[in-house]
């Protein structure tokens, strides 16, 4: 990027480039890969998540789908039961069976993902090969691939990297003088998506297309011409299979406030040789409506400091954010992974005050962040009340993996989604905080 | 292998972490892999509580696997035991854990703290939430209560322990205090109540009281046995959910202790019987009601709604197969048959050939009585953050029967302004854009979800007979009915027109169907 269209933000000092980064183990307070069945199935209209585990991971899959769990989602789980780790062959016999039923409940049903769980890789269930004889039994109407978001091998949002990852090796293979094209990588809401494939269409490049797709019917083909866009931070195996088959990463911000956005979009317009001035001429629209956007946000949220608990792997790009475009000062960022290739244009963005940190052992972070005392603490739903009763002002974290917030037009509600628990605790009179003394629950009324 | 979309209960150890967190003084190492901390959101979002569960999980991953576990699971007991200062610990596996058997009992033994370590077998394979809560609360009586000799009742105050309230309860925390009065008022003395707001301390001392009230034996039957057994106290078998069953109650406690149940029995200790005979309730006379939850709470509610409501209970099961027993007898006290299932398909598919005026139910029933528009009320776990209520909300004892009448009474009230709404929506002032009163909020767009909802609800009523066709004037007089009974109307008419031979259902089968099946 050009520095005279930079925009008008302090220039790092130092950056977090080189920082020594806190690794810790112990106690990890985060979700298991599963819970990225929650987001990723709206986005595939027509794939079915069946989970492999225990009662465990239906249990967890219903507390964090809350509500959508009763509108016919197409997700579900296969719990194993006792005389199902009798023996092995008994297992696939019963996958079979749980199968067929289901796609004869589930006619509409194109690609069917068996997903992995703690239980079923303990056991060593080969659900690469019962995906594989049954993508045989189910072909031409149902394609069945698996993918591993078991606890044990994936936190979170790395559940979408393992699930993308396996879509790789059935895109078809783009010949090497085929024409060059875009791939956005990563589940972005339909509404984000439309409007990155708008600026891509106004600045000219042609073939953009998406992984995922939202059928499977579309899912594009991947060759030496394909250029791709990574769109989140957590998919460093999907980006490996890609470059497995030959395309090329554009390196970049990501797409997360003005600043990020105009970088990501400004890697697609130079790979595919767009004019400078054309580029220009499509994203400052955008860009500035975002810039006034995030002014009116700024004054609640600049000079206030911010404490990141590891959840997503979003943490880094979002600190860079406030930090840069609304003067958030972060105290520690933390992280389940920190993703060094795909992060080094994040890291020198952050204030080298900044301490880094992966993984985690959540007694010792959370001694740190009440030490620190944050104006505003990054954190799951588990810390979250039990934070706030400490005084600690808390914003949840899973709305940031939930929620419309890339791009120009949904930065100001990324901002305003970390001003608003600061709001909120303006508003409301100091003489109802609540009593420390019984933290245990707040106590009865009566 | 069970193909779930939904469950009614969580893996055992939630049970185990329900009588953790409802307790202090108590530390719950669970041997676990990396995610499943997200039970403890249950209990900091839906029950808003303001301190982590006391839970410390190993939370081990791939990396770990193979000897690196125990090892992990030992310093996880060490740092716990250090951090929290409890009084006791408790120590088990969750489902993943239990497959690579690490042996978490020998190994926190070994370690030789100086506090007592209970050891939880938890068969994530076989059991369920309640009976993970149950065992725990068993095993801590048997490890920590001693037995107590106690003084003749006579010329003193009786003394009792309150068992079975947890954490993630629905409406424990105010059932507890509805009988804690109750008993007070009585003249008997509360020893301890447990697991709620309890220490180890206090389960060393529940030797000490002379019976038991077990307000949720689907937690604390187990522990009442043993304690039955370890130190000779009796339970008091009456729950005291509902009218009749508070009455039951004190006369139980009173024939137990010798005390005098006039004190608490005279005078008006509930609105309910009065509310319930007042003019205005006529119209529940008969209201055909459909009841599923948990065992205990199914039980007494099929009893309020038949002797004190004067609903006709038309179908009621549970999902607990360890009280189906239970469920089973109650129900051919009704003339039913037990529904008894963890599949929430076969309880939607109950609800939809019956067609009830009202379902009790959980958050699920809930959802599917959304789903087929028939009013609604919560009974029983689980439910959803809404019905841990900030107000004072008992369903036991005598204000418990009183919140017991306005909450199912409320959905009905409701329904009756839905269908006055209907009745007038081609007047001017009453649109469809106004929208239902409690299905889907007020304002215009509110009415389009209601809308597109019969749509799906009249389209797969309409499926179960397809060669059957509704002339338009007939559909049109359909519409006029109220929405509650519009499905039972529209399956009785299909029926009829069936039954007689008829391909299309015109206004005149419609009327001929209703005076048919008339009662």
């Amino acid at each position: 990027m050009s520095e005279a269209f930079a925009l008008d933000l302090p220039r790092p000092t130092g950056g977090c480039a080189d920082a020594p980064v806190l690794r810790e183990r112990g106690q990890r307070e985060v979700f298991c890969g599963l819970t990225g069945i929650v987001w990723l199935h709206r986005k595939m209209q027509d794939a079915f998540f069946l989970v492999v585990g225990s009662r465990t991971c239906a249990h967890l899959i219903q507390s964090a789908a809350g509500v959508m769990i009763f509108a016919e989602p197409r997700f579900a789980t296969a719990i194993m039961e006792e005389k199902d780790l009798a023996g092995l062959t008994d297992t696939n016999d019963e996958l079979d069976r749980v199968v067929d039923r289901l796609l004869a409940r589930r006619p509409d049903i194109k690609l069917l993902f068996l997903v992995g769980s703690c239980p079923s890789e303990v056991i060593k269930l080969d659900l690469s090969r019962a995906a594989g004889r049954l993508s045989e039994k189910h072909s031409p109407n149902v394609r069945v691939l698996n993918y591993s978001g078991s606890g044990i091998e994936t936190t979170f949002t790395q559940g979408e990297d393992a699930c993308l990852a396996a879509l790789v090796p059935q895109m078809a293979a783009a010949p090497a003088n085929a024409e060059p094209s875009l791939l956005i990588v990563g589940a972005l809401p339909d509404v984000v998506e439309d409007q990155f494939r708008r600026l891509f269409a106004a600045m000219g490049i042609a073939r953009v297309e998406a992984l995922p797709a939202r059928k499977i019917s579309d899912l594009p083909s991947v060759g030496p011409n394909t250029r791709f866009l990574v769109a989140q931070p957590f998919l460093g195996d999907t980006a490996r299979a890609l470059e497995d088959r030959g395309a090329v990463r554009l390196d970049a911000l990501f797409p997360f406030g003005a600043e990020g956005t105009t970088d990501w979009l400004h890697a697609a317009a130079q790979a595919f040789g767009v004019d400078e001035m054309l580029f220009r001429s499509v994203v400052a629209p955008g860009r500035e409506r975002a810039a006034r956007a995030l002014e009116k946000v700024r004054p609640a949220l600049e000079g206030k400091s911010i404490f990141f608990f590891p959840d997503s792997q979003l943490e880094v790009p979002l600190a860079r954010f406030l930090s840069r475009e609304l003067g958030m000062v972060p105290l520690e960022v933390g992280t389940p992974y920190l993703h060094r290739t795909h992060l080094a244009r994040e890291l020198p963005l952050l204030p080298s005050s900044t301490r880094l940190s992966e993984g985690q052992d959540v007694d010792r972070q959370l001694d740190r962040c009440r030490a620190a005392r944050p104006d505003l603490s990054v954190c799951g739903l588990g810390l979250a009340n039990p934070l706030e009763m400490e005084g600690l002002t808390t914003k949840w974290s899973i709305e940031l993996v939930f929620s419309p917030v890339h791009g120009f037009d949904q930065a100001a509600d990324l901002a305003e989604l970390f001003a608003r628990p600061l709001n909120r605790r303006d508003r409301l009179s100091d003489a109802i905080v609540p009593a420390r003394a019984n933290r245990r629950e707040a106590a009865p009324c009566s | 292998m069970q193909l779930t979309v939904w469950t009614y209960e969580g893996p055992p150890h939630v049970g185990a972490m329900r009588i953790a967190t409802a307790m202090s003084g108590l530390h719950y190492v669970l041997h676990a892999p990396q995610g499943d901390t997200y039970a403890d959101l249950l209990f900091t979002m839906i029950e808003r509580r303001g301190a982590r569960p006391p839970v410390t999980y190993t939370t081990f991953q791939a990396r770990d696997l193979g000897t690196d576990t125990a090892e992990l699971f030992k310093t996880a007991v060490i740092d716990a035991h250090a951090r929290f200062q409890p009084q006791a610990m408790i120590v088990g596996a969750s489902c993943t854990a239990e497959l690579i058997q690490d042996d978490p009992a020998g190994m926190a033994l070994a370690i030789g703290l100086p506090i007592p370590v209970i050891p939880l077998e938890l068969p994530s394979y076989q059991k369920k939430e309640n009976w993970g809560a149950a065992e725990t609360f068993r095993q801590l009586v048997r490890h920590l209560t001693t037995a107590v000799e106690r003084s003749p009742m006579a010329g003193r105050k009786p003394v009792c322990n309150i068992l079975g309230p947890t954490a993630l309860g629905f409406r424990h925390r105010d059932d507890v205090v509805e009988i804690t009065r109750l008993l007070e008022r009585m003249g008997v003395q509360i020893n301890v109540t447990a697991p709620l707001g309890a220490t180890p301390a206090d389960i060393a001392r529940l030797g000490a009281a002379d019976f038991n009230v077990v307000l949720y034996p689907e937690i604390a039957g187990e522990a009442a046995k043993q304690l039955e057994k370890q130190c000779g106290q009796p339970s008091i078998k009456t729950v005291p959910l509902g009218y009749g069953a508070t009455i039951d109650f004190v006369k139980e406690v009173c024939a137990l202790t010798g005390l005098e149940p006039a004190p608490v029995l005279d005078g008006v200790p509930s609105r309910m019987p009065w509310w319930s005979r007042s003019v205005d309730s006529t119209y529940l006379t008969g209201k055909r009601v459909f009841v599923f939850g948990d065992a205990t709470h199914v039980i007494a509610a099929a009893r309020v709604a038949s002797e004190e409501l004067g609903f006709e209970v038309v179908g009621m099961g549970c999902y607990n197969r360890e009280f189906a027993r239970e469920v089973r007898a109650a129900a051919a006290d009704l003339g039913l048959t037990a529904l008894i299932t963890d599949d929430y398909l076969e309880v939607e598919d109950a609800i939809a050939a019956l067609q009830p005026e009202l379902v009790l139910g959980s958050q699920m029933e809930r959802h599917i009585a959304k789903r087929l528009r028939i009013p609604c009320a919560v009974i029983s776990a689980p439910f959803h953050v809404q019905d841990h209520p900030a107000r004072f909300s008992p369903q036991m004892g005598f204000e418990g029967a009183n919140v017991l009448f306005d909450t199912w009474v409320h959905p009905l009230v409701m329904g009756l302004e839905e269908h006055l709404l209907h009745m007038f929506r081609d007047d001017f002032e009453f649109s469809d854009e106004a929208g239902a009163s409690h299905l889907g909020g007020h304002g215009a767009g509110a009415a389009k979800p209601a809308v597109a909802a019969d749509a799906v609800a009249s389209t797969e009523v309409a499926s179960v007979s397809s060669e059957i066709v509704w002339a338009a004037d007939a559909e049109a007089e359909l519409k006029k009915i109220p929405f509650f009974v519009r499905g039972k109307a529209r399956k009785n008419t299909e029926r009829f027109a069936a039954e007689h031979g008829l391909a299309t259902i015109g206004v005149e089968t419609l009327y001929d169907a209703k005076s048919h099946y008339s009662r």
